[in-house]
């Protein structure tokens, strides 16, 4: 929405990315432990009882303007991963990622909304965050006061709300500012399905204004409908990566019809 | 890639002075007084207190009011920025986690938010002047340099007591210890000359130097040059430390939330 990287064409390069998820225990983290820790590395022991998880390794590929990217993989696999550290929230430990372009991600169901402001404030700050000017945000209030129908609710706290008028005001909110680079994570498409009819048409239009995509999925059809190549991860690793059809029936074993018609 | 986090915290300053404000009005919210309940209640301490230790000190009340009103009010601010600094990465974590924001933009908003409460208590201050009408005159203006030294430290103290409670879950409970007894050996409520011939001992007590280059001035006097390298010297010190601590552990923060 702002900023430079509006004029340049949107870009991600991954180049070996690697990152360990270091775990750390209630009692992990005490000092107590850490002093112990180099009292025994002093006396020649190994300092390795710290509990690694590798979340991502040597992770390479580039996006360009156009490309739709589906990430699939069992459970644990490292896409939530991928997508924060895309997203700039994790930083890799080796390997370099570059991101041109604005970018929105919709990674967690409540966005960072903050439970006891009221909606109007939320809509303030996520407006403030993505560097609009005091109209822009007026418009941006209009908006997604529109599509979460929020009425009078809009002035009172969050924490109030019932979990639907949350998720509406979060989806309505992540969907109104229209990034270059969209990540998306999987509870996006979950949702009760009343509201995803709805929901769905503007997250297509968002998804089609978006020059990148990201998604992570198990939605088989989402997945035919959006992107035209998929990541397959297996334990931090890309295991196998190509066009959709053919990596999703690799995926999946059995065959695949991509649909003429668009869901929903 | 720590410039960058200062640069981008510059950039989102509107952001930032609104979730400062917020965290104002969030706590006050549905209340009458709304965040003048601060400046009453530490009017009513600063009151209370000015009766008591006056006569244990046997001070004269005229004297003794306006230095407790400041003391009061700038260790109330300290205080409580310690305090908060050490949740200050720990409670934003749904925030850190998803989304991508400069980490010193957490650090801006915990100072400005102990700026807006330490603007509802300088009425306190103000009011004891005006009632006992003690003004401090000119000296005054060596006050303004030394609150800008403090904003750069405050900055410096949530960044790097942030950082290291969120990683050390015992440091909070340290720190705050630690505030209690600096509360103590500091002269905060008691005058720095009741200390007799270990006066001497003062500056080598940075909290000491550093409140009385905001107090004394305020008091209408100029502290000496001991005091002033003394709170230079430990602001550089730790504005030094954290942020070569900051810079290595940045890209961390993320995970120890």
């Amino acid at each position: 929405m702002s900023g430079m990287g509006e004029h340049l064409p949107a870009l991600i390069e991954a180049t070996g990315v690697s990152l360990d998820f270091p775990l750390y225990h209630a009692s992990g983290r005490s000092l107590k432990k850490t002093l112990m820790g180099s009292v025994t590395r002093r006396m020649g022991e190994d300092n390795r009882h710290r509990v690694v998880v590798q979340a991502l390794r040597d992770i390479s590929f580039r996006l360009e303007a156009g490309d739709r990217l589906g990430l699939i993989g069992s459970n644990g696999a490292g896409k939530t991963t991928l997508l924060r550290t895309l997203a700039g929230i994790y930083e890799p430990y080796t390997g370099s990622i570059r991101v041109q372009g604005s970018l929105n991600a919709l990674l967690d169901p409540n966005l960072g909304m903050n439970p006891n402001l009221t909606g109007r404030e939320n809509i303030m700050l996520r407006g403030l965050y993505s560097g609009l000017d005091g109209k822009e945000i007026e418009q941006l209030e209009v908006d997604v006061r529109r599509f979460a129908e929020m009425d009078e609710f809009i002035n009172l706290p969050v924490r109030i709300y019932s979990a639907g008028m949350i998720i509406r005001l979060g989806f309505a909110l992540a969907t109104a500012i229209r990034p270059q680079v969209l990540l998306m994570d999987e509870w996006f498409l979950a949702g009760d399905a009343n509201f995803m009819e709805r929901a769905r048409t503007r997250l297509e239009d968002m998804v089609r204004g978006a020059e990148i995509l990201v998604l992570s999925t198990h939605n088989t059809d989402a997945l035919l409908d959006w992107c035209n190549r998929l990541i397959w991860m297996e334990q931090g690793r890309i295991h196998r990566a190509g066009p959709t059809v053919e990596i999703l029936e690799e995926y999946l074993g059995h065959r695949v019809q991509p649909k003429a018609q668009p869901a929903g | 890639m720590a410039i960058r986090d200062l640069r981008e915290t510059i950039s989102l300053w509107r952001l930032c002075w609104t979730l400062a404000e917020l965290d104002i009005v969030q706590r006050y919210r549905g209340s009458l007084l709304g965040p003048f309940w601060l400046t009453l209640s530490t009017g009513v301490m600063v009151g209370a207190m000015g009766v008591i230790y006056s006569t244990l000190f046997q001070i004269e009340m005229h004297d003794y009011l306006p230095f407790l009103a400041i003391s009061q009010v700038l260790w109330g601010y300290l205080a409580v920025l310690v305090a908060e600094s050490c949740q200050g990465f720990t409670m934003s974590e749904g925030m850190i986690r998803s989304m991508r924001m400069p980490f010193l933009l957490y650090g801006a908003r915990m100072v400005l938010r102990n700026v807006l409460v330490l603007a509802h208590n300088v009425v306190v201050i103000v009011l004891v002047d005006l009632v006992l009408w003690n003004w401090p005159g000119p000296a005054a203006i060596f006050a303004i340099p030394a609150m800008l030294l403090w904003l750069i430290d405050s900055l410096a103290i949530t960044i790097l007591l942030g950082a290291i409670c969120a990683r050390f879950r015992d440091v909070p409970p340290i720190a705050a210890s630690v505030m209690q007894m600096a509360f103590f050996i500091t002269p905060v409520i008691w005058r720095p000359h009741l200390i007799g011939d270990k006066e001497w001992l003062l500056p080598f007590n940075p909290f000491f130097t550093l409140l009385e280059i905001v107090r004394a001035p305020l008091l209408g006097t100029v502290p000496g040059w001991e005091i002033y390298v003394s709170a230079i010297t430990s602001s550089v010190v730790l504005c030094g430390v954290t942020w070569v601590f900051f810079a290595r552990v940045r890209g961390r923060i993320a995970f120890w939330v």
